[in-house]
């Protein structure tokens, strides 16, 4: 009978090695796909009760987590909630946004970068630490951009972003209305989900992050984009002489579009600069039709449009410069009208291009990744996306748009001893909503710190020119001042 | 005589002060584990851990000693194998026990199972003493076989039968509740072995030759037939699909080992895929699991549904290479995490490197069992060794293959880890049967000396002294 007892053995042996096969196939390489099914309550569960790093501006923890003495252990706190919401997102049970969604295995302790560290917490038999997360944000670039929101009149909505022009750095990002992410990090999960559920339908739509988020024809800031196409071209600088004058009639049409004010910006042949300087739409509109949308288009992509640059926010909508214009439509994009739209930061990003030299830096709001023992895994390096227009080029379009502070449309952003570069927006939508007021600035002119891009969405902005540099000047300045005096 | 000498020529040696040290490593697991359970789960040392510890000690010590005078030169691995997994076992449901406390459940699975495990040790230490001579158990082939499907029948008399969790498997005597089929598998092994070991020339006549396999004859397929009758009988009614695999997995492979026919296992494997497929179309429960095994992930808010099986994959594979610890897990959230599940909490706390060692430690149990098989030196004996080893295997491939989702999911007991009196003091009698039999087997031979040298010659009635 042995020789069956030692096929029998060898079916056994069978049998356990495809079980250990499969065990070690299961926990092993089949482990990430099971962590990574959303129904997976025991990931929600051990991510939602770990000590999570800190989210850190300057000094100031703006989101970290707390001892509880429920179940979970630990309650996620945000010092300032409302004004940093838009950075930092939320920590739910049900999910996150935000940094705390783009850095969740640093702030959950999971980044492979961390393994040291869990190497050594497992070692030592203690609970796994986050990471910390450094955010490039200022504090008092913040201060002074919430502060500009909360003093804008009425039902106000509006975002605004600073850049630091040299490196890309997120100085400051604040939208309103926002939202309190304390509320929805609470423990008590049936108030977070009938929290939710009121905040996604609130019209105005407090979840999302303006400053990123939104996009909305920018107007006039925009003909610094026409302008600069225009320059590029070879043909133009800033005293060249361009066509002013009361109207211009849109090609293969008998339409004629006038300036905001219904003025002839001070003749029918005006400098470029002076043209800037009144934000004067028979220009830029000549100027677009002259150049052709594919000129047009390519500058704009330079700038950064058609594509998003943020990588470690998500939320980021993609600012739009349609390739396929036809030609009236391309004399409307001159002015920042027709179908082209924005989002704040990348009409900052323009306004940083042209302070730092043409040069486009990538945007970001992480600047150093740090494990909990306070050692630097890692930093974030400036990177350039493309150089959108020449050094020279920058040069002049620099003096237009301070002269546009100096003696133009953007006079409220004037800071006393400080030369400041800006251009003002506002734009036309349906004709029952308001236009939408922008404001894009950058300081010193000559060595610029910081660029700030504003938006205002308000139902009181009036329908003048001015609407834009009123409503949004103030608040740029504030936050350029807040940069400068530091 | 002289043949007798050089086939005999090896001898086995008692090899009892390796088990001893074997042993004082297996309750280093099970004692550490269950301190271990303590610290994870509650922060500190478990306030019983002496009284616990000497208890276990003392059990352990009476199985070796019981070995050590009656059965001697019995194989010196299997002991500490058990008693490792038993430990294990115990401390595993004592950690759920913690949690199910704080959840206001039921919390004393794991004084139940030491209770279980004390009267699972004393049979053990019955069987040893009583049974001297496995061959003994030969008699009782037709007695066995009648008990054992007396036993099976038991959960369908009115009073006594209990179904729980739809699997009608169990009785409840006082208060007790008690799964007879435990025990039915035991005495089925003897009643096959007995039955075989006499009737194995007859069935191991060919028949037909088809592409190289002598299939059996058809007049000989009566037991076999049998067999087959009384596994779909155990699935239908009882709606057990684990056990009519067992059994009839068991008489299968005892049957192939006693004809020597490879014939039988495609007969067997015929009727095996005859009634699989009968039982896939006519009974919803095995389609359902059969469902279930493919796409776990698609019936995880169905019911019945598979959310007992994800969530032990969930938990394994959070688990990882070397899991959670205990108390960092959640087996909680699988049911039954203390019996049929006991693999999965393991694979989530203790990780992929436990689960590795718990089916080592099954594959060696198996691996003596079948060692004790082919030394054996009486056709019973090896057929009852190769039976005990051959539960075992079917039984930890079934539960573990189930609960890793390599099949379908079918309740079964994983041996001496899961909660379960009945599973765990069979599981005590079956190692104790299988210490028997290596013990027979490894014994020295018999020395055949003539008595009187001087007298003997070949007319004269020879008497041979055996030890």
């Amino acid at each position: 009978m042995n020789k069956p007892i030692r096929v029998v053995s060898v079916f056994c042996l069978v049998l356990f090695l495809a079980l250990l096969v499969n065990a070690s196939y299961l926990m092993y390489v089949r482990a990430d796909s099971l962590s990574d099914d959303p129904r997976n309550r025991r990931i929600i569960t051990a991510t939602f009760s770990r000590e999570r790093g800190a989210i850190l501006v300057g000094k100031e923890a703006i989101a970290r987590s707390v001892p509880s003495d429920d179940k979970y252990k630990f309650q996620r706190t945000y010092s300032q909630p409302f004004k940093y919401a838009p950075i930092t997102g939320y920590f739910s049970w049900y999910g996150q946004t935000g940094v705390e969604s783009s850095q969740n295995a640093v702030l959950a302790g999971d980044d492979s970068r961390l393994f040291v560290t869990r190497l050594v917490d497992m070692l030592s038999n203690s609970d796994p630490k986050g990471g910390n997360v450094q955010l490039t944000a200022d504090a008092a670039a913040q201060d002074a951009a919430w502060a500009g929101l909360e003093g804008l009149p009425g039902d106000a909505q509006g975002a605004v972003v600073a850049l630091e022009p040299t490196t890309g750095r997120v100085l400051a990002m604040a939208s309103t209305p926002t939202f309190d992410p304390n509320k929805l990090a609470s423990h008590d999960f049936g108030a977070v989900a009938e929290l939710s559920k009121e905040l996604n339908a609130d019209p105005r739509e407090p979840l999302i992050n303006r400053a990123i988020g939104t996009t909305l024809p920018p107007g006039s800031t925009f003909k610094l984009v026409t302008a600069a196409a225009a320059i590029e071209s070879g043909n133009y600088d800033a005293d060249s002489q361009v066509p002013g004058g009361y109207r211009f009639k849109l090609p293969q049409s008998t339409t004629t579009v006038g300036n905001y004010d219904g003025g002839n910006c001070g003749g029918r042949r005006i400098t470029l600069t002076q043209a800037l300087q009144v934000s004067c739409n028979v220009t830029f509109m000549s100027l677009a039709n002259e150049l052709g949308v594919e000129a047009m288009t390519e500058q704009a992509e330079a700038f950064g449009f058609n594509d998003t640059s943020l990588e470690d926010l998500g939320g980021q909508a993609e600012s739009l410069y349609p390739p396929d214009l036809d030609p009236p439509q391309t004399a409307l994009s001159g002015i920042g009208q027709s179908s082209v739209t924005a989002t704040p930061l990348q009409m900052a990003m323009v306004a940083a291009a042209i302070a730092n030299d043409g040069d486009v830096m990538r945007p970001y709001v992480v600047d150093e990744v740090r494990a909990a023992n306070l050692s630097v895994l890692d930093r974030t390096d400036p990177q350039t996306i493309s150089k959108a227009i020449s050094s020279t080029t920058a040069e002049e379009l620099t003096t237009m748009m301070v002269a546009t502070v100096d003696s133009g449309t953007a006079t409220p952003a004037q800071i006393p001893g400080v030369q400041v570069a800006g251009k003002t927006g506002t734009a036309q939508s349906t004709a029952d909503r308001p236009p939408y007021a922008w404001f894009v600035s950058f300081a010193p002119a000559d060595d610029p710190q910081v660029a700030v891009a504003v938006l205002v969405q308000s139902s009181d902005t009036s329908r003048s020119e001015i609407g834009g540099g009123r409503l949004g000047g103030p608040i740029a300045k504030s936050v350029m001042e807040a940069v400068i005096n530091q | 005589m002289s043949q007798t000498g050089t086939l005999m020529g090896f001898v086995h040696r008692r090899r009892r002060g390796a088990e001893l040290f074997l042993l004082v490593l297996a309750l280093a697991v099970g004692i550490g584990a269950y301190a271990a359970v303590g610290l994870g789960v509650e922060g500190v040392v478990p306030a019983d851990l002496v009284g616990y510890g000497s208890w276990l000690t003392a059990l352990i010590v009476a199985a070796h000693i019981t070995v050590r005078i009656v059965a001697p030169y019995a194989d010196p691995v299997l002991l500490p194998l058990v008693a490792a997994l038993n430990g294990l076992g115990l401390a595993v449901i004592r950690r759920l026990d913690l949690t199910y406390e704080a959840l206001g459940q039921s919390d004393t699975f794991a004084r139940q199972q030491l209770t279980w495990m004390t009267l699972g040790v004393i049979l053990f230490i019955v069987t040893l003493v009583l049974l001297r001579d496995h061959r003994v158990l030969q008699r009782f082939t037709y007695t066995a076989g009648l008990l054992g499907i007396l036993l099976l029948i038991l959960p369908f008399l009115p009073v006594i039968g209990r179904e729980i969790n739809g699997a009608r498997i169990w009785i409840n005597v006082a208060g007790f509740s008690f799964q007879p089929g435990e025990v039915a598998k035991v005495l089925l092994v003897i009643a096959f072995a007995g039955y075989l070991v006499l009737h194995r020339d007859a069935l191991a006549l060919a028949g037909r030759r088809v592409v190289f396999i002598d299939l059996p004859r058809g007049r000989d397929l009566g037991p076999i037939l049998a067999m087959f009758g009384v596994s779909m009988m155990i699935l239908v009614l009882q709606n057990d699909l684990g056990s009519s695999l067992l059994f009839f997995g068991l008489f299968l492979t005892m049957l192939y080992v006693a004809t020597e026919r490879p014939g039988w296992l495609v007969v067997g494997g015929l009727l095996f895929g005859a009634g699989a497929l009968a039982a896939y179309t006519f009974v919803g429960n095995v389609q359902n699991r059969f469902n279930f095994w493919l796409h776990p992930m698609d019936y995880y808010d169905a019911s019945p549904g598979s959310y007992q099986l994800v969530e032990a994959l969930f938990g394994q594979g959070w688990g990882g290479l070397i899991g959670r610890g205990f108390g960092n897990g959640f087996p909680e959230r699988v049911p039954f995490a203390y019996s049929d599940f006991i693999v999965s909490t393991i694979g989530e706390e203790l990780g992929l490197t436990a689960i590795m060692a718990i089916i080592l430690c099954y594959g060696l149990i198996v691996e003596r069992a079948l060692r004790i098989a082919l030394i054996s030196r009486d056709g019973f004996g090896k057929l009852l060794a190769v039976g005990l080893g051959a539960i075992v295997a079917l039984q930890v491939f079934v539960v573990i293959g189930g609960v890793t989702g390599l099949i379908p999911l079918t309740g079964l007991t994983t041996p001496f880890l899961s909660y379960g009196g009945s599973s765990l003091v069979a599981n005590w009698v079956i190692v104790a049967l299988l210490l028997r039999v290596s013990d027979q087997a490894r014994r020295p031979a018999p020395r055949l000396d003539p008595v009187d040298e001087a007298g003997s010659d070949s007319e004269s009635t020879q008497v041979v002294k055996l030890r």
